[in-house]
């Protein structure tokens, strides 16, 4: 076996040390390019041609995603104003490209501050699936972290942890609850710097490949991007998840119920209007959350009223009575402060 | 010489549009990739260093190539190969494994014959490369 100098192969990134094969690389792309540039011109508009806008959101199914968010979604009037805006970038970018402009993607990443059960979670799951929908993820799913997934133990394990959650979220949404936690104001040396750096890293080098998106608290969260200015300067979209009016409560209590397979009696809505007004007036309100309790102990309350009868029909078994819900301890005069009161 | 191994090595090397497209095929399947690398070129040789763990639960190609990159960031002048395991048998099978870097310059094997007693000639392959202390072979002198 002899050893000669083998010519310089095309092919891997990391032969571009070697500038001759760069040139014969660049020489071959060229080519490439010839060979296809006539096609690409073909397809290219006019400059003076005009383009039917309605057609290719029919083409692209705009209209259905942002029909089935507002179906799917009570209030949050501003989540879905941005969702129509993306939509709308993505239907005009398209257009753009037929002409010959290309853009680079939008900056994609995003914070959702909120009390808790406002719905951060639902709509970055739905998210997801509608950024994949329009084009902008590749897969659409979502990996839901928090501090623990992220930061390790010891020197040299949070590198790999994190490295690791976001090669999961590649192609998909990188959800992070309670992103504040990452940092740690009273312990410089806490680990979760590390993390914080590579995710910035990550979302400014593979802008294409994943969006992230950080959730938590209003206030704990302006703290955070102050002491982490890179991260706020990478966050395009800021949404803020207002709390829920009695109405919008009762309006997803009747989409939870329906979800079960249960129906309000329409007494039961105007009880359940009061039980919302008095229940927030309470300490420890989780908007949805809370809602979606009350909905599991009027179910609990009806099962056991059933039991005391002889026969039920299937009206019966599907409909919640006020009485289902006055049990309550909310409708108790003398409500101390312990124990749940959903 | 041009060392060879692995699922495609009659063909030129990949590029990473290329070695994209079969990872998602790996991923499609089910089979999870690892990244290894090496300086030493012997065919023999089948124990590389292991680039972190192997990935589980991926959903997308570009998670394995961030890995292959920051592999080839740190070792420019080693091999660098993807494998993906089918653990379906009930056991680790390599499905599928490529190289994805090599050197820019492999000087080869040489071929020594040893003469034994009763004149049995043993055959060995000897790398040039190895002629160097692990680390620094296929640097550019």
């Amino acid at each position: 076996m002899s050893a000669p100098t083998p010519p310089a192969r095309l092919g891997f990134g990391m032969n571009q040390r070697s500038p001759q094969s760069t040139i014969e690389r660049t020489e071959q792309d060229n080519g490439q390019d010839n060979g296809q540039h006539p096609a690409g011109a073909e397809s290219l508009l006019p400059s003076d041609a005009v383009v039917d806008l309605a057609a290719l959101r029919g083409e692209l199914g705009i209209d259905q995603v942002l029909t089935d968010v507002e179906q799917e979604l009570v209030g949050l009037r501003q989540v879905k104003a941005r969702l129509a805006e993306l939509a709308a970038l993505l239907v005009v970018d398209r257009v753009r490209e037929r002409f010959g402009v290309r853009t680079q993607r939008p900056n994609l990443h995003m914070c959702f501050t909120g009390s808790p059960g406002t719905g951060k979670t639902t709509v970055a799951m739905r998210m997801a699936v509608l950024l994949n929908r329009l084009g902008y993820l590749r897969r659409g799913h979502l990996v839901s972290v928090t501090r623990d997934d992220l930061v390790g133990q010891y020197v040299g394990h949070t590198a790999p942890k994190t490295r690791e959650v976001i090669k999961r979220a590649m192609g998909g949404l990188l959800f992070i609850d309670e992103a504040y936690y990452l940092y740690r104001v009273d312990n410089e040396r806490d680990y979760g710097q590390e993390s914080i750096e590579i995710l910035l890293q990550v979302m400014e080098n593979h802008r294409d490949d994943l969006v992230v998106v950080l959730a938590g608290y209003a206030d704990r969260m302006d703290t955070f991007f102050r002491s982490n200015p890179g991260m706020a300067s990478r966050i395009a979209h800021h949404i803020d998840f207002p709390d829920y009016s009695v109405d919008e409560l009762t309006r997803i209590g009747d989409m939870m119920a329906a979800e079960l397979g249960y129906a309000f009696a329409e007494e039961t809505r105007v009880v359940f209007q009061d039980y919302l007004r008095l229940r927030r007036a309470q300490p420890r309100f989780a908007n949805a959350r809370s809602v979606r309790n009350a909905i599991e102990r009027m179910r609990l309350r009806q099962a056991a009223r059933l039991l005391e009868q002889k026969t039920v029909d299937y009206t019966d078994l599907r409909t919640l009575l006020p009485v289902d819900l006055q049990g309550s301890r909310v409708f108790q005069a003398d409500v101390d402060d312990s124990g749940d009161r959903d | 010489m041009r060392i060879t191994q692995g699922t495609f090595s009659y063909l030129p090397d990949f590029t990473d549009e290329e070695i994209t497209a079969q990872v998602r095929y790996a991923l499609s399947n089910g089979w999870p990739l690892s990244v290894e690398f090496t300086d030493d070129p012997h065919p023999r040789n089948i124990y590389w260093e292991m680039w972190a763990l192997p990935m589980f639960d991926l959903h997308d190609a570009a998670g394995v190539l961030m890995e292959v990159n920051a592999c080839r960031t740190a070792y420019p002048n080693h091999y660098v190969r993807i494998n993906a395991y089918d653990a379906s048998p009930g056991r680790q099978t390599v499905a599928l494994s490529f190289i994805v870097q090599r050197p820019a310059e492999e000087p080869g094997f040489r071929l020594d014959r040893h003469e034994g007693s009763n004149r049995q000639i043993m055959y060995r392959a000897h790398s040039y490369a190895t002629e160097r202390p692990s680390g620094e072979r296929y640097r550019p002198s």
